[in-house]
């Protein structure tokens, strides 16, 4: 039962959807289950929500190192929580007004707005642009033109970083056949242009066979699932 | 204490030192935030849509009584807090310290909760208690529902079943029951994937790749676009190749498994270069809003000009 049902699940919820888009007449059970698939994964949120809630109150309760941390993880999602579910701070609708619930939790000036936009965006914004600094870091310490994919990897990037700014079209643009008639043969070495063709050419087939890889990498990893080969996911016991 | 914890620390209070001053004594100011009231649904109750100084600067000259933009307290401690998380992020860069960990727990706790209450807002009510009980969504927060939508289904009963053997995993024993909902989980996304990239990545890539190699346009052999037609269609097979290991890569494969490595190692480093510009992007963007928004220091958009010439600064 622990383990039957879970696979009989499945093979049911996955090969639903699979039959449901060759026979028009199965199209409202695969729309079914596309919605109870977002039901349950927003559920899935709450689920999350609780394990981190459960997680930090335990480091708290424990009074493990750097319990104070958590107590402000927990204090940041309790009120982020409150002020999304309790609507803080939002009129209602305009077409609407006599119901008090019925304006947007995203408002702008409610109190869930409020933290998106002075918490939420500048902490995420800022996390992904520190990348920036330890890619160039990574590379400067990785990158070594040892053979010819590593000059060509290095070169590809060299070419692409220069041919999207200002001075990297400034470099080249000598390359120009009013300054003489033969450089028309030539502009195709612009770095502009050089990156044009990068991307329409050699960038499309390289991702087309790794879009390719895969597909076919996640059809068999899907099959495996629902034939019940790959068990993985259902644990040991 | 430490040297290197005194000098960090002196250098923060002459910096907060310098940004109360630059605040309060100047006559540029920095990191204020302004509104301006807009009345909704017949002026029952009022918006603050956002303002620059410069407007509110322009109202107060034309009419110093005005009340329609206004200085705001709230968003300009949001203002400095968004100032703050962002250099405490940038501290890491220093190493590890304890801004840097209270800003990552806040963007924990935030980010946890921001995506709960989406979930709730946008798919639970809707479409969980909207389908089982669509009087009660209607009355309380969706009154435009209505048709179709409006009308009860029971089936969603059993999702509601499954939504709470989901959660069910958080008590301490029976954790085994949350395997059904995580199954009808595993279950459709393997489906919905199965599909989705069987048409829109396996077949679509190579209805694409199958190109002219002799491009004729207009009664004219095109040498160039046939070129690029001939790379395209060499390239992802070379790829291929390098991908298919049931062949040992020697001899003729070998060769052309090399030639894919190479394709593959060209388009490695466009996304590279093209990642480093995306990251450095975001970083002009969080420089700019330091520079800008919060210190004033450049003025990129002109919203505080009206601002320096009512107060004289330009001349």
């Amino acid at each position: 039962m622990k383990q039957t049902g879970p696979l009989l699940i499945t093979a049911a919820g996955g090969f639903v959807l699979i039959v449901a888009y060759f026979i028009p007449f199965a199209q409202n059970w695969g729309e079914l289950a596309a919605i109870w698939f977002d039901i349950l994964a927003a559920v899935a949120f709450i689920l999350g929500g609780g394990n981190l809630l459960k997680t930090h109150l335990k480091r708290i309760s424990d009074r493990a190192r750097g319990w104070g941390y958590s107590g402000v993880v927990v204090v940041s999602f309790l009120a982020t929580l409150f002020v999304g579910l309790v609507k803080v701070g939002v009129n209602p609708s305009a077409q609407f007004p006599d119901f008090a619930w019925s304006g947007q939790y995203r408002q702008m000036g409610s109190a869930f707005w409020y933290l998106f936009q002075y918490a939420f965006t500048p902490l995420t914004a800022t996390m992904f642009s520190l990348l920036a600094f330890y890619i160039a870091s990574a590379a400067f310490r990785a990158f070594r033109a040892k053979n010819v994919e590593a000059v060509l990897l290095l070169g590809t990037a060299f070419i692409i970083l220069l041919g999207r700014t200002f001075a990297g079209v400034a470099l080249t643009s000598w390359i120009d056949p009013d300054v003489w008639a033969g450089f028309a043969y030539f502009t195709g070495l612009r770095l502009e242009n050089l990156t044009v063709y990068i991307m329409s050419v050699f960038n499309t087939a390289g991702n087309r066979a790794i879009m390719i890889g895969i597909a076919l990498g996640i059809v068999a990893t899907s099959l495996k699932v629902l034939l019940g080969i790959d068990r993985s996911y259902l644990g040991k016991d | 204490m430490r040297r290197e914890n005194v000098f960090w620390m002196a250098l923060l209070v002459i910096g907060a030192a310098a940004l109360l001053w630059r605040s309060a004594f100047t006559t540029e100011g920095m990191g204020r935030e302004y509104v301006r009231a807009v009345p909704v649904a017949n002026g029952r109750w009022t918006q603050s849509d956002p303002a620059t100084y410069g407007e509110y600067q322009g109202a107060e000259a034309a009419l110093p009584a005005q009340t329609e933009y206004q200085f705001s307290l709230p968003r300009t401690i949001g203002l400095w807090l968004a100032a703050f998380f962002t250099l405490a992020i940038f501290s890491f860069l220093f190493g590890d310290n304890p801004f840097y960990k209270v800003a990552e727990a806040v963007l924990v706790g935030v980010s946890a909760a921001y995506w709960m209450v989406i979930g709730f807002w946008d798919v639970i009510v809707p479409n969980l208690v909207g389908k089982i009980w669509p009087a009660l969504v209607r009355a309380w927060a969706m009154p435009g529902l209505s048709g179709p939508e409006a009308e009860p289904s029971p089936s969603y009963i059993v999702v509601l079943v499954l939504s709470v053997m989901l959660l069910w995993r958080l008590a301490p024993k029976g954790g085994w029951i949350a395997r059904w909902p995580l199954a009808f989980i595993i279950g459709t996304t393997a489906g919905l994937r199965l599909i989705a990239f069987l048409h829109g990545d396996f077949l679509v890539q190579i209805r694409n790749t199958i190109l002219p190699l002799a491009v004729i346009d207009g009664g004219v052999f095109d040498p160039w676009l046939s070129l690029q037609n001939l790379l395209i269609v060499v390239g992802v097979l070379c790829c291929l190749v390098y991908f298919f290991f049931s062949f040992e890569h020697q001899g003729a494969v070998g060769a052309t498994a090399k030639a894919g490595i190479w394709v593959l190692m060209i388009t490695f480093g466009a996304a590279f270069g093209y990642t480093v510009m995306g990251r450095i992007a975001l970083l002009a963007i969080r420089l700019e809003f330091l520079l800008d928004d919060w210190l004033w220091l450049i003025d990129p958009t002109g919203r505080r000009v009206a601002a320096l010439l009512a107060g004289g600064g330009l001349g």
